[in-house]
């Protein structure tokens, strides 16, 4: 019974030692993990030069430019604290809206603005009902502020 | 070992199987039930998202079978622990026979968030680090499954199949914390113990859809598990007479 116990700690030792490694790796790899950089992190210089990255954020309301041949698009992602204008030409995904999450693959053009190759929409963690949706609205501009419900998350993150 | 503790008894495939057997067909009773509450519930009940409209109800799915396909792999990874420390007999059966379910939900969960993920981000597919954990953990049941019948005697195949389930069993909160730990495209879950962000209706089909899961998969398991009780213990008087019944065509 001893010898086994033994094995069992031995087992347990060797998976606490393999938790650590992995944590250790991912640690090491973090940025590459990370589908996407904010804003900020490009205001900061974190952007890779000269090579395609992902940035993501909120479409800043009201700030979609449609051009007039319906393909050519322009849009401010906004991590609040920073904004970036994106150029965009091709189709936008069903979820893709003011206020709502994006992310976008492209490269950073010489005047400064993201030259978006792929632009897809972020989802949220939110599966309402429209008028439970419309409530919350409501209820958000009778406190005098315009929140869109998708919005609000309780999971504070850096890039948002 | 004597009948003291009475744990025990069900560690041993000849009380294990004719259990095991007696209660097959109320978990496939359960699932069928279950499952019938859940796509009325979900299908015709709930209401429609307000942004994804009639799309969002592949998660009644889609997230089902995520959660089973990261459970499983805790309860074979469980059995692995116990077999390598404790060499009991059960376990390498029962893992073997959780295997292919498990792969079977993670490939779920990958198709259904693919057809998902089509329309509503614009991709069928992303590298994020949700979805390729998700999908290292597919690898990592065909891989299990690819490697325990590559090696012919069954006791060292659970040897080496359970060291792998061991390594491996860190992806698990990898994939379940990855949506908090990186900027994934993959949203943060919608629930967990302490809050929803679903609707009421919404949140309950997704749970009866999620208890259909787990019953099918018990079911599914039991029935595999049986059937690798009597190859594996085919040498035994147990074995020999529940073959012999089905071979003369009585009842077990």
């Amino acid at each position: 019974m001893k010898s086994r116990h033994k094995k069992l700690a031995l087992i347990g030792g060797a998976l606490v030692i393999v938790g650590i490694i992995a944590a250790l790796v991912l640690n090491a790899l973090n940025s590459n993990i990370a589908l996407y950089i904010s804003p900020t992190d490009v205001a900061q210089g974190k952007a890779p030069h000269g090579k395609a990255f992902r940035i993501g954020g909120l479409v800043k309301e009201g700030s979609l430019q449609r051009q007039a041949d319906g393909v050519t698009i322009a849009f401010v992602v906004t991590d609040t604290a920073q904004d970036m204008l994106v150029h965009y030409k091709g189709i936008l995904p069903d979820l893709f809206k003011e206020g709502k999450g994006v992310v976008a693959q492209g490269k950073m053009s010489p005047d400064g603005t993201f030259v978006a190759s792929e632009v897809l929409a972020k989802h949220d963690e939110n599966y309402m009902p429209p008028e439970a949706a419309k409530a919350v609205d409501d209820a958000q501009k009778a406190a005098g502020k315009h929140v869109s419900p998708s919005s609000l998350s309780d999971k504070p993150k850096a890039s948002y | 070992m004597k009948d003291r503790f009475n744990l025990y008894r069900f560690a041993s495939p000849a009380t294990f199987y004719p259990l095991a057997g007696t209660l097959i067909p109320y978990f496939v009773a359960l699932a069928v039930l279950f499952g019938l509450a859940g796509l009325y519930l979900g299908m015709l009940v709930a209401p429609t998202d307000f942004q994804q409209g009639e799309g969002y109800r592949i998660i009644f799915i889609h997230v089902p079978a995520s959660w089973m396909s990261m459970f499983i792999y805790l309860v074979m990874a469980f059995w692995a622990a116990i077999g390598l420390a404790f060499n009991t007999r059960l376990s390498g059966m029962m893992t073997q026979a959780l295997a292919p379910t498990g792969a079977l939900m993670a490939f779920l969960s990958l198709l259904t968030g693919a057809l998902w993920g089509k329309p509503m981000w614009g991709a069928w597919w992303v590298w994020d680090a949700r979805l390729t954990s998700e999908l290292i953990l597919l690898f990592l049941y065909i891989g299990y499954m690819a490697l325990t019948a590559a090696i012919d005697d069954a006791r060292r195949a659970d040897k080496a199949g359970g060291l792998l389930l061991l390594v491996g069993v860190v992806n698990v909160p990898i994939i379940y914390f990855s949506v908090k730990w990186w900027n994934t495209l993959h949203q943060g879950s919608s629930i967990n113990l302490a809050k929803s962000s679903m609707a009421q209706t919404m949140l309950w089909s997704m749970l009866l859809m999620a208890m259909c899961f787990w019953m099918y998969s018990i079911a599914l398991a039991l029935m595999r598990a049986r059937t690798i009780m009597l190859e594996r213990e085919r040498h035994t008087d147990w074995a020999r007479v529940e073959l012999s019944g089905h071979l003369t065509g009585g009842e077990q």
